[in-house]
């Protein structure tokens, strides 16, 4: 066993902020708006580097996708107490539609090159709250996922893991390598200290990888869905599911793979109760 | 080069180009004092913030608040992590004292005290075996004091009394001092003597007095209007035995030593009456933007509006004083006028702020519910210690004069 843990981290949009939406409605806005790394992503990052104190693990190495201001995140996690980053670098139009699917190919891929023996990631980002990355990596590598974790140890190859489920607590025993997801009150994360965000900054161990096909990182970074705002719509009708799946099958979204799309119709008084397809 | 106008239009772009990034706005930073900044913000609301109200009240700093101060490393700020400090910068120091200031002042000027008084002189003067001795210490657990003025001295600083008298291989030192911040906590006091009082300021002296040395007395603290949860308090020394090898620096050099500090010093405080202000607006902007009277938000009456940017450009040109002092320090360059500049500027503003937020918020303001009155009460210090406004102005008066002696 390497002792190695990839540990995931995202930039997203500071939770204190206050969120605007962007005028042209694709999103919300993002020029100057403060970001910080995931408060999730927060709580992995100090299960590792816990792991790490106790000499459970032997190497903590924080991963985050995304553009050049990723390596941000990747110094805060440094300065926590990762020993070295890993900073995937995906711009632009492809990191408009970097989701869930294709971060958890990349750490799929990056776990097997740095030989990880476990993945922590947050449970969920902030920002589009999808609860998916962690689950979807662990169904790539096709190893054990322990969600929602509260509490984690570890007892030789083998983890005891406690879930925070609907129910109440789930005790599980997963094996290694496996996949964890944090949860909220799986720790309080350290504040970073100024010696350490010194260390950090003097830490040039962050490697850049860039996606593409040339290298063994090779995603297909496709957008999976596309926001329109129904503006051809009109209120006042007896809209069901049957016209509603027409219309979308017309519109001619071009999906390439099955996806769940939520449509929030009606205008006003008009508003009909959102449906699938 | 060319002289057609095509290129004298790009040479003239790329030279404005080249002026615009060597002379950055004040307010950039380096990516070492960004971070810096977001985790003490970080730390101060979720760690200090909670606290500040009832230390206030019990006139008395939580053990705890200190204790995260260290492990933090906000103690030890330049100190080399040799001896276990953080080897940042002074600027780094300026934004501590700032953000903390936000939050506490109280808290904040024991970080200033710490960083820019006490482990600037040990630093600068210290022999080897008196930084070994020391620096670890104050980097990581131990707290210390300076101790300058006296009942019957404060801007007369060298009018003091407290002798020492030469023995063998040590000193014996009798008198008092007054007003020591941080007395109760501190693990060491570095305190100015007068070893002959015959050669007046040129007899001052820096000794180095443990606190567990016989004959040193803690006296009560003083109950303040404000920073109440920084301890002020006398000191008296009765026949105190201090060793030789405790003097910091040279014998009688001690004046010089004081006034280079404390021109530092006045940049932290300077910090500090910023950070206190800029806590303070960030208060009240708020409410004044949610408080509806007559039908409209109150900060939407032109009358409230006239006031609210008026103060708030008097924060703005606070902090570009304090800043420019800082970096001048940093260049090496004279910065001495500046450092006064900063420091009486931003005191008055954080008075003027202060006040007007009171206001602004109406009867909430004068309650102790809210934050506001307690900054009103912190910042009237700002004017007094460290060198009062009547002391700065006449320094700046001092090298406006000398600037015109041509």
């Amino acid at each position: 066993m390497s002792g190695r843990v990839l540990v995931g981290v995202k930039r997203v949009i500071d939770y204190a902020v206050k969120i605007r939406v962007k005028p042209d409605n694709t999103g919300v806005v993002t020029d100057g708006v403060k970001h910080s790394m995931n408060p999730f992503c927060e709580i992995a990052v100090e299960e590792a580097v816990k792991l790490k104190e106790k000499k459970l693990i032997k190497e903590v190495v924080a991963v985050s996708c995304g553009p050049q201001q990723s390596q941000e995140t990747i110094r805060t996690a440094l300065a926590m107490g990762a020993d070295r980053g890993i900073h995937v670098d995906v711009s632009g139009k492809d990191y408009e539609n970097l989701g869930p699917l294709q971060v958890s190919k990349i750490l799929a891929a990056l776990a097997k090159q740095e030989d990880a023996q476990l993945i922590l990631l947050g449970k969920q980002a902030i920002d589009d709250d999808c609860n998916q990355t962690g689950q979807m990596t662990a169904a790539l590598l096709d190893w054990p996922q322990g969600t929602f974790a509260s509490e984690v140890s570890l007892e030789g190859d083998k983890i005891n893991l406690v879930r925070e489920i609907d129910g109440g607590l789930e005790h599980i025993k997963i094996n290694t390598p496996a996949v964890i997801t944090a949860d909220l009150r799986l720790n309080t994360p350290r504040y970073a200290t100024l010696p350490n965000i010194m260390d950090s900054l003097m830490n040039n161990e962050t490697e850049l990888h860039k996606p593409n096909h040339r290298t063994s990182l090779c995603v297909g970074l496709i957008p999976l869905f596309e926001t329109v705002a129904p503006e051809d719509m009109q209120g006042g009708t007896d809209r069901s599911g049957a016209m509603l799946r027409h219309t979308v099958l017309q519109s001619g979204l071009g999906l390439h793979t099955r996806s769940l799309v939520v449509f929030s119709i009606g205008i006003g008084k008009n508003k009909t109760k959102l449906g699938t397809v | 080069f060319s002289l057609s106008n095509n290129s004298l239009v790009h040479g003239g772009h790329a030279r404005q180009a080249e002026v615009a990034s060597s002379f950055p706005p004040l307010q950039t930073y380096t990516e070492e004092e960004g971070m810096m900044r977001e985790a003490v913000k970080k730390y101060a609301q979720e760690r200090i913030a909670p606290l500040v109200s009832k230390m206030d009240e019990n006139s008395h700093m939580d053990e705890e608040v200190i204790k995260s101060l260290f492990e933090q490393g906000l103690m030890g700020i330049e100190i080399d992590p040799e001896y276990g400090g953080t080897g940042s910068s002074f600027f780094s120091s300026i934004l501590v004292i700032e953000e903390l200031a936000k939050v506490d002042p109280s808290v904040a000027v024991l970080c200033d005290i710490q960083n820019t008084l006490i482990n600037t002189l040990f630093v600068k003067l210290g022999t080897p075996a008196q930084k070994e001795k020391y620096l670890n210490r104050l980097s990581t657990d131990m707290i210390g004091s300076f101790c300058l003025s006296e009942a019957e001295s404060g801007s007369d600083a060298f009018a003091l009394k407290t002798r020492a008298e030469k023995h063998k291989d040590y000193y014996v030192i009798n008198g008092s001092k007054m007003w020591i911040s941080n007395a109760e906590h501190a693990g060491v006091f570095l305190v100015m003597a007068n070893v002959d009082l015959s050669a007046g300021y040129r007899g001052i002296t820096c000794f180095i007095v443990d606190r567990d040395t016989e004959g040193l007395e803690i006296g009560k603290k003083e109950n303040k209007l404000g920073l109440r949860a920084s301890s002020t308090c006398p000191l008296n020394f009765d026949n105190i035995k201090v060793p030789e090898k405790n003097i910091l620096g040279e014998v009688g050099h001690g004046y010089k030593y004081a006034i280079g500090m404390l021109n530092e010093g006045r940049i932290g405080i300077a910090a500090q009456m910023l950070g206190l202000a800029q806590g303070c607006f960030d208060h009240t902007v708020p409410y004044t933007r949610q408080r509806v009277q007559f039908g409209k938000r109150i900060f939407d009456f032109q009358g409230m509006q006239h006031q609210i940017a008026h103060v708030a450009t008097q924060i703005e040109a606070a902090r570009l004083l304090t800043y420019n002092a800082a970096r001048l320090k940093e260049a090496g360059r004279t910065f001495i006028k500046e450092a006064c500049m900063a420091k009486y500027f931003s005191a008055e503003v954080a008075t003027l702020t202060t006040s007007k937020c009171i206001e602004w918020m109406g009867g909430v303001g004068f309650t102790k519910d809210y934050p506001i009155e307690k900054y009103y009460r912190d910042c009237k210090i700002g004017t007094i210690y460290e060198g009062t406004t009547n002391i700065q102005l006449s320094t700046m008066a001092k090298f406006i004069d000398k600037e015109y002696n041509v």
